[in-house]
C-alpha cells in the first residue's frame, strides 16, 4: 500500500542529507514499527511523507496505492488516505476543536465525491470516539490543542485519525510524554483502527509502545537508512542491547 | 497664535462650502465649535496626529466621488429584531425607519429639536466633543458639531428591548453627510446601539455618550460594502462610577476611514472596551485613533485591535492609555496586531501608556506577523485546502477582537460577513 524507494531527502535550508535511500514497503493490514537512534531520519521521513514544508526530495519515489505521494500537496495527501499523528501537535488558538475536526471530514469527503456529514451525523459520530479516547465536551470546545497536557494532544490525534479514517497512518513518536495510562488508551485507540484494509507506521523510541500495539515488522533505521529489519524481536532486542550491537553488527 | 497659511486656507476652503445650522439651544454650541476649528485649523499632513493617514480626502472642501456598490448581499444585522432609524446618504428616511417608541428609551432626531429653546441635549452636545480636544485637538469632530443637521439624541432610561439600530446608506456617488449623534444613560439604564453601511461618498460622524453610574451602553457597528468611500468618525465617552461601555467596531473595505473614540473613565470601577476587526484588501487605508484617559479608582480599560491587511492596504493604530495621578488600581489593556497576508501591506502602530499614578497594572502589546505556517500546515495535513486552512487561522486571529461583542448571535452575525469577505477575496 505505502511504497517507499530509494528515499534521499536533504534539509531544504542547510543542505544537509537526511535521509540517504529508504526503502520500505507497508502492506494494507500491517503494523510496520520504525527505530532507530535520535537524528537518524525517523520524524524526517513522517514529515517527508506528509508534506510539511522545508524538505528537499533528491531522488526516489513514495507511493500510497499507486498515488504519487511526493507530487502531491499535505491536503491532497490526506485525502489520499495518509495521516499522521504528529509527535508535537500544534496548537491553534481562536480554531474551535469541533470546527476544525469537522471542517477536516467535510474537507476530505468532498475532495473524494462524497457529501459532507450532516452536523447531527458529525456530532454523534464524535461524541462516541471522544468517549472511548476518555475527550470530554470541555476539550472538544476548546481551540486546538491550546492548553492541552501531553496526553490530552496526544489523544487528540489519535480522536483525529478515528474520525478521518485514513488508509495509511504514520504514528510519530506518539509514546512520547504520555504515562502509562494515558500509553494505553492511546493504544486501545489505535488497535480499534487496526483493520485488513489500512496499514499504520508507528514511530518509537521505545519498544514499550509495540507491547501494547504489536508490530508484525520492525525496521531499523539509522544515519538515514533502514539497516535491518525483523519481527517483534527486533524491538526486543534494541530494548534490552541498544543500538551499538545492531549498528556494529551492520556496520 | 496664527496657523500657517497653508492650513489656514485649507480651513477656510473647506468652511465656505458649509453653512452653520441657526436658531435654537444648539446654535451657540455650534458657533462655539466652528470657533475651535477656527483656532487650531482643519489637519493636514504636518500634523503630528495625522502622521500615517493624509487627512486630504477628509478636508478637501469636496468629497471625492464613490461608487455606489449595487449588491443583492443583505446588510448585517438584517435578521435581528430591531428600532431600524434610516438614513440615506445622511438624510432621514422616514418611509424606511421604524416609529421612534420604545419603551426605556427616548429616541428623537437632532434636526426637529435643534430648534427648539431647550432640550437636554444641550448639556451635552459639543460638550464632550470639546472634552476630548485636550490634549490633542481633533478639529474635524468640531467641524461635525458646528455644521451636522441631523443625527439621533437618544435617552435611554431602562432597559428598551430592542437595539437602536442606525442605518446609513449611500445612494449618490458626491454624497458628504455628517451626522451627530447624542446619547445619555441613566443609572442602570442599558441599551445597544447598532450602526452600519457605508452612509455616503464622504461621510463624517460624532457620537457623544453620556454614560451615567452603573448605566451600561452597548455600541457595535459595522462599515462596509462601498471600496470607494472615505470615513471619518468619533466617539467621545465618558463613564460615571460602574458603568460600562463597549464598542465594536468591524471594517471591511474602504479606501479611507479615521475611527477615533475618546474615553474618559470619570466615576470609580468604570469599564471600557474598545475593539476593532478589520479586513482590507489593495486601495485600504484604516486607521484606529483610541485615547482612554483613566480619572477614577479601579476602573478597567481594553482595547483590542486587529486588522487583516494584504495587496497593499494599510492599517494603523494609534492608541493611548493616560493614567492620572489619582486613579489607582487602574487596569489599562492594549492591543493592536496585524496579520498580513503578503508582503506589500503596512501596519504603522504608536501605542502609548502614560502612568502617573503607582499602584495601576497596565499592559500593551503590538504585533504584525504573517500567517502561522506550522498552524497551516497541520491543518492542510488533516485535508483542509490551503484556502480555507488560511481563512480558518485568519478568523482565529480576528476573534479575540469579536469577542469582545457580549451578544453570541451579534458575534456570529460579524464573523459571518468576514467569513464570508475572505471567500470572496481568495
Amino acid at each position: 500500500m505505502l511504497e517507499i524507494k530509494n528515499l534521499h531527502v536533504e534539509l531544504a535550508e542547510e543542505d544537509k542529507a537526511i535521509l540517504k535511500g529508504v526503502n520500505l514497503t507497508v502492506e494494507a493490514g500491517k503494523v510496520h514499527a520504525i527505530m532507530g537512534p535520535n537524528g537518524s531520519g525517523k520524524s524526517t521521513l513522517a514529515y517527508v511523507l506528509s508534506g510539511r514544508p522545508g524538505y528537499e526530495v533528491m531522488e526516489g519515489t513514495a507511493t500510497l496505492d499507486g498515488t504519487d505521494l511526493l507530487a502531491l500537496e499535505p491536503e491532497e495527501r490526506a485525502a489520499a488516505g495518509l495521516f499522521q499523528a504528529f509527535q508535537y501537535p500544534v496548537e491553534i488558538p481562536g480554531v474551535g476543536n469541533m470546527t476544525f475536526l469537522r471542517t477536516a471530514v467535510n474537507a476530505q469527503r468532498k475532495a473524494r465525491g462524497q457529501d459532507e456529514m450532516s452536523a447531527a451525523d458529525f456530532l454523534k459520530e464524535v461524541r462516541a470516539k471522544a468517549k472511548e479516547l476518555k475527550i470530554d465536551a470541555d476539550m472538544l470546545k476548546r481551540p486546538v490543542n491550546v492548553g492541552f497536557s501531553g496526553g490530552e494532544k496526544k489523544r487528540n490525534e489519535i480522536l483525529q485519525m478515528a474520525m478521518l479514517e485514513p488508509r495509511m497512518c504514520i504514528l510519530d513518536e506518539t509514546d512520547s510524554g504520555l504515562d502509562v495510562d494515558a500509553m494505553k488508551l492511546v493504544s486501545d485507540g489505535v488497535n480499534a483502527l487496526r483493520d485488513e484494509g489500512r496499514g499504520f507506521l508507528v514511530i518509537t523510541h521505545y519498544q514499550r509502545l509495540l507491547d501494547h500495539i504489536k508490530p508484525d515488522v520492525v525496521h531499523i533505521l539509522a544515519d538515514g537508512r533502514i539497516v535491518k529489519s525483523g519481527g517483534p524481536e527486533l524491538a526486543l532486542e534494541v530494548e534490552h542491547n541498544g543500538y551499538a550491537d545492531i549498528l556494529a553488527e551492520v556496520a | 497664535m496664527a496657523l500657517p497659511e497653508i492650513k489656514q486656507t485649507a480651513t477656510e476652503a473647506r468652511l465656505a462650502t458649509l453653512s452653520l445650522p441657526e436658531g435654537g439651544w444648539s446654535e451657540p454650541a455650534r458657533r462655539a465649535a466652528l470657533a475651535r476649528v477656527q483656532r487650531v485649523g482643519l489637519p493636514d499632513r504636518r500634523d503630528e496626529y495625522w502622521k500615517f493617514t493624509r487627512p486630504d480626502a477628509l478636508v478637501q472642501p469636496v468629497a471625492p466621488q464613490a461608487a455606489v456598490l449595487k449588491s443583492d448581499e443583505s446588510m448585517v444585522f438584517d435578521s435581528f429584531e430591531r428600532l431600524k432609524i434610516v438614513f440615506v446618504d445622511g438624510v432621514f428616511d422616514p418611509q424606511a425607519s421604524d416609529d421612534l417608541s420604545l419603551e426605556g428609551v427616548s429616541v428623537e432626531r437632532l434636526a426637529k429639536i435643534a430648534e427648539q429653546d431647550i432640550h437636554w441635549a444641550r448639556d451635552l452636545y459639543g460638550t464632550l466633543e470639546e472634552r476630548g480636544q485636550e490634549p490633542v485637538a481633533r478639529p474635524l469632530a468640531a467641524l461635525n458639531t458646528a455644521f451636522a443637521r441631523d443625527g439621533v439624541v437618544i435617552h435611554v432610561t431602562g432597559k428598551p428591548s430592542r437595539p437602536i439600530s442606525l442605518i446609513y446608506r449611500h445612494e449618490a456617488e458626491d454624497s458628504d453627510p455628517m451626522l451627530h449623534h447624542v446619547v445619555r444613560v441613566d443609572p442602570g439604564a442599558e441599551a445597544t446601539i447598532l450602526e452600519n453601511g457605508p452612509a455616503g461618498a464622504r461621510f463624517s460622524a460624532v457620537m457623544e455618550i453620556d454614560v451615567a453610574d452603573t448605566g451600561t451602553l452597548h455600541h457595535i457597528r459595522a462599515q462596509g460594502r462601498d471600496h470607494e468611500r472615505s470615513a471619518v468618525t468619533h466617539i467621545f465617552a465618558r463613564l460615571g462610577a460602574e458603568s460600562t461601555f463597549k464598542s465594536f467596531t468591524v471594517t471591511v473595505n474602504g479606501h479611507l476611514t479615521r475611527n477615533e473614540a475618546v474615553i474618559e473613565l470619570t466615576g470609580d470601577d468604570a469599564v471600557a472596551h474598545i475593539a476593532g476587526a478589520c479586513v482590507g484588501d489593495g486601495d485600504f487605508h484604516h486607521d484606529d485613533t483610541i485615547f482612554v484617559t483613566h480619572d477614577a479608582l479601579n476602573c478597567e480599560s481594553r482595547q483590542v485591535f486587529k486588522k487583516v491587511l494584504r495587496n497593499g492596504a494599510v492599517g494603523v493604530f494609534q492608541g493611548k492609555i493616560l493614567v492620572k495621578p489619582d486613579a489607582q488600581k487602574t487596569d489599562g489593556y492594549q492591543i493592536s496586531q496585524a496579520l498580513m497576508l503578503d508582503d506589500d501591506s503596512q501596519f504603522l502602530a504608536k501605542p502609548e501608556l502614560e502612568i502617573h499614578a503607582d499602584d495601576v497594572a497596565c499592559s500593551h502589546g503590538c504585533t504584525s506577523g504573517a500567517i502561522d505556517e506550522r498552524a497551516l500546515y497541520y491543518l492542510r495535513s488533516r485535508g483542509i485546502p490551503k484556502a480555507r486552512a488560511t481563512d480558518l487561522l485568519t478568523l482565529a486571529f480576528l476573534a479575540e477582537a469579536v469577542e469582545e461583542i457580549e451578544d453570541p448571535a451579534l458575534a456570529d452575525d460579524i464573523v459571518a460577513r468576514l467569513e464570508s469577505w475572505l471567500i470572496r477575496r481568495r
